[in-house]
């Protein structure tokens, strides 16, 4: 809506409650200061209501979803933070600023509880492309951006996933989760509760990049939204890394009280909320905030989120020390702010009061009750009849953009920076990370679309049980997880209703596997007016997962010959949303059906098979089933195996048998087979002994053919086809 | 491994007063202009040299390496990767000297395996450059192998002529722990330790 001259995202309902709340008519600067800290990116205004479902408290849990990041106990004095953000809008439009600053968003996110960054994780989807140069090119920018900026920092870049799908092609999706870690009695909050205390604004100046960017990303693309790329930020990631060091150093010296990262909606969001979750409010001296531009007007100000910027509150008396430890690291600071007890933000310009918003008012926006309505159910497609080389399919089905290795993209990610790194990117199906206690985390993001879109609820609950397997996998107990539920306009009701059947999935898994939900977004709008497509719902999950002794972490390689392999769960002809079915061009199909109970009981079962010592290699079976599997960990091993695949029970056809995506399943090896066959069964598991590791290929017996795969063919297919598809011109 | 060490903020180098100095990897001023080349202008740079003349060991990894090269300590230049891309990987590697300070502990001729992390690694000199440092000993690494970044002759590791002064592309502080992937980067400070006790 337009007020006056200035261009809003409010609604009329939303401009009237503003006029009736405060019994007047807001100028322009408070206009644009509701705008930014309304925007559904800030607000969570259509998503708070739904998002209540989610559990948040565990025993670990010290802060969860509300704050910057999540905060879980590891003990000993230690706690882990961790945060997902997205930057979706300003990547499809400028793929290497718009993914860096995504970067650079989530990692002020961990800092500003106080925490070091250890880890970031990316989870990407683009367009399809073995077909569109565009979605190549985004692509390739998209992984730089994150490449540069995450390398400059310091910040190894461990684990991620990337997805293809033509319904990304306008609306990539650039996730970036992060994981820090610090010292408990460190802890620091985004708040200002004590009047008196001064607000620092610290790092960058702030320019006219990224004015509107969280309003920017509250509506859809258009075909105008090229001329918005002045609402991208610019990266800079070596000021970065000074703020880093300098804000860490000046919570260890114990001089703050509080600390808030800049991002969506710049100063008018940042400012209200260390006021408002302080109960406080703020007098704010503009004309003390560094600009780059010496016309910018008070509003541009305010709501610019220019890069690389921290707000801290300090405590009375600690300024000069602060002052110090800004002037060594060569961060640029100024005093921007008083922390008053008014319970109002005022902006003064040259002592003149030019806006003034009661706090609450200002940081809570009025909450919107959407609409929805369920889509017209699909009609499943009749199982597949004719027959399929299934020895070519396994090597398409490697070298899909979507499973194959990730390799072309985490070579260019420096994934050991820091000296932390158990567990690397290939190796095993979450990063593992060492910690200051001697415990381990691991940690992993996972998505799928397809799957989403066939089913929401089957779909987003099933993702956050392979999150959580991928992480038992390593020989970890999940602790907590963080949810970025990605939709397109909410004013759709079949979206919407697609948005809350997501979280209703997802907060009955994690009800039913006690596991926390710490911290999430919401991004909505994912759509383009062009080609007037959404995505499809897009939940991203990430888990955390604690390792008690180091030796229970496992890796995905075939180890040692001879060692047992054993198929755990039950394989069922359940093809909707698989990989094999993209392949074939076929859109849906009965999906995969998730039992809650045999799913988590299946998890603590082989995480207890991997604390007993009995587990050689362990790899969750998901994308690409069995077969796919089974050719990872002979690739990442560099030996074979021996599998017959009729002992697993079910009187399946050879192309089920090796390619669903059934649910509850892991592939492992072992040396101690009947000891964990036996354990298994004790706890009502369904598993078989199907074969044995060799020296040389994979050979697979199933119920009308034997096959045979030479491992080397198994590594061109796996290994080399994301570089072919992106740089034919290498060798 | 039971020896004093500190960790210097570049500004508060200002006395000569070690044994040895290294001058970690990372991003020095954010690579702007050309890696390596502001902090080499930088008056902690003149401490380094001070140390490197009077014959103490000086090792420079990764982007210690590239500000060596842009102090004069060290010949030859550091390009860009002919990918035109960072790379991260475990690399093995071959010693071709054990007459420097970082090397003196590893067999002639053995090969290590450590990690690199760089986008400007390919190391160029001269052909005459290149023949002297071979022909002189002071290729001290070199890829074995694979060579990632198309680096003349395999080069990932050079010494100045009394071979106190080494850079080196590969991260052996990421290879000294058996549960983050090898060990055998701790050769290269345990070779420290010995040359400054020689």
């Amino acid at each position: 809506m337009l007020v006056g001259d200035l261009q809003t995202t409010l609604t009329p309902e939303e401009l009237e409650y503003g006029r009736r709340h405060l019994g007047r008519e807001p100028n322009a600067l408070e206009w644009a200061m509701i705008d930014a800290e309304w925007s559904e990116h800030c607000s969570y205004k259509s998503s708070k209501t739904i998002l209540t479902q989610l559990p948040t408290t565990g025993k670990r849990v010290l802060l969860g979803p509300g704050f910057d990041s999540g905060v879980v106990d590891i003990g000993d004095g230690y706690v882990l933070s961790l945060h997902i953000e997205s930057h979706n809008h300003p990547s499809a439009i400028e793929p290497y600023g718009g993914a860096a600053t995504g970067i650079g968003g989530v990692v002020r996110d961990i800092l500003c509880m106080g925490n070091t960054p250890i880890a970031l994780l990316d989870s990407l989807r683009f367009g399809d492309i073995t077909k569109s140069d565009h979605s190549k090119w985004i692509m390739k920018h998209v992984i730089r951006g994150i490449a540069d900026y995450g390398n400059c920092i310091g910040v190894p870049t461990v684990a991620g996933e990337v997805e293809f799908d033509e319904c990304f092609e306008a609306n990539c999706l650039v996730d970036v989760a992060c994981l820090g870690v610090g010292r408990k009695d460190e802890l620091l909050l985004a708040q200002a509760t004590h009047p008196g205390d001064s607000v620092y604004l610290i790092g960058g100046s702030t320019g006219r990049d990224g004015i509107h960017g969280s309003t920017f990303a509250s509506r859809t693309l258009t075909a105008d939204s090229e001329s918005d790329r002045s609402a991208v930020q610019i990266p800079d990631p070596f000021t970065k890394k000074l703020i880093m060091e300098a804000t860490l150093e000046s919570n260890n010296a114990g001089l703050l009280r509080g600390c808030k990262d800049l991002g969506g909606g710049g100063l008018a969001t940042g400012l209200s909320e260390i006021a408002d979750k302080g109960g406080t409010g703020l007098d704010i001296q503009l004309e003390t905030i560094p600009i780059r531009e010496a016309d910018m007007t008070p509003i541009e100000i305010l709501i610019s989120e220019s890069q690389e910027r921290m707000l801290l509150v300090t405590k009375q008396g600690t300024e000069q020390v602060l002052h110090d430890i800004m002037r060594k690291y060569g961060v640029s600071f100024a005093r921007i702010a008083t922390v008053t007890s008014t319970g109002t933000i005022s902006i003064l310009n040259h002592g003149k009061l030019i806006a003034s918003l009661p706090t609450s008012f200002l940081a809570n926006a009025p909450i919107i009750q959407r609409n929805s309505r369920i889509p017209q159910l699909r009609k499943p497609t009749p199982p597949l009849k004719q027959p399929i080389d299934i020895h070519q399919t396994l090597l398409a089905l490697l070298a899909s953009p979507t499973i194959t290795s990730k390799e072309w993209v985490y070579r260019q990610y420096d994934h050991e920076v820091g000296i932390r790194t158990v567990a690397k990117p290939g190796e095993a199906d979450a990063a593992v990370m060492k910690l200051p206690n001697g415990k381990l985390a691991a940690i992993k993001v996972d998505g799928n679309s397809r799957l989403c879109n066939l089913d929401p609820y089957i779909g987003a609950a099933s993702v956050l049980a392979e999150c959580c397997r991928n992480v038992i996998a390593v020989g970890a107990e999940p602790i907590a997880f963080l949810d970025h539920c990605q939709f397109g306009d909410p004013n759709d009701e079949e979206i919407f209703w697609s948005f809350s059947t997501t979280v209703k999935a997802l907060a009955d898994f994690a009800k039913a596997a006690s596991i926390p939900c710490v911290g999430g977004k919401v991004s909505f709008y994912n759509q383009d007016e062009v080609r007037r497509t959404a995505i499809k719902s897009s939940p991203v999950l990430s888990v955390l997962g604690l390792i008690e002794q180091p030796e229970h972490v496992t890796k995905i390689a075939f180890k040692d010959e001879d060692d047992s392999v054993i198929s755990i769960g039950p394989t069922e002809a359940e093809m909707g949303g698989s990989e094999f079915n993209h392949l074939l061009g076929i859109g849906d199909g009965e999906v995969p059906r998730l039992d809650f109970e045999l799913e988590i009981e299946t998890q603590r079962s082989v995480l207890e098979c991997i604390r007993k010592g009995l587990v050689t290699a362990c790899h969750d079976c998901s994308k690409g089933g069995i077969g796919a599997g089974l050719a990872r960990m002979a690739v990442a091993g560099n030996r074979g195996a021996k599998i017959d695949l009729r002992k697993s029970g079910r009187n399946l056809a050879d192309h089920e048998l090796l390619f669903s995506e059934s649910n509850s399943r892991f592939l492992l090896t072992t040396n101690k087979p009947t000891e964990l066959i036996q354990y298994l069964s004790t706890r009502g598991i369904p598993s078989a002994d199907v074969g044995r590791v060799t020296s040389d290929a994979l050979l697979v017996k199933m119920s009308s053919t034997d096959l045979v795969w030479s491992v080397d063919a198994l590594r061109d297919a796996y290994c080399n086809s994301l570089q072919r598809i992106l740089e034919p011109w290498q060798k | 491994m039971h020896i004093d060490a500190e960790l210097i903020w570049h500004n508060d180098f200002t006395s000569p007063t070690f044994d040895a100095a290294i001058i970690p990897g990372g991003f020095s001023f954010g690579d702007h202009l050309r890696a390596g080349i502001i902090a080499a202008a930088s008056p902690a740079t003149e401490i380094v040299r001070k140390l490197a003349d009077d014959g103490k060991p000086v090792l420079g990894i990764c982007n210690g390496f590239q500000i060596l090269i842009e102090a004069g300590l060290l010949p030859g230049a550091l390009l860009r990767n002919s990918s035109l891309k960072f790379v991260c990987k475990w690399m093995n590697l071959q010693i071709k000297n054990n007459d420097s300070a970082f090397t003196c502990k590893f067999e002639r001729a053995s090969t290590a395996r450590m990690p690199i992390a760089h986008n400007e690694g390919r190391f160029f000199a001269e052909e005459e450059v290149l023949n002297r440092l071979e022909a002189e000993g002071k290729v001290v690494m070199t890829y074995a192998g694979e060579n990632p970044t198309g680096t003349s002759r395999g080069i990932t590791a050079i010494s100045n002529k009394d071979g106190n002064v080494v850079g080196m592309m590969p991260h052996p502080e990421r290879a000294s722990d058996s549960s983050l992937g090898g060990t055998d980067g701790l050769k290269v400070f345990e070779s420290m330790v010995e040359w400054a006790r020689c």
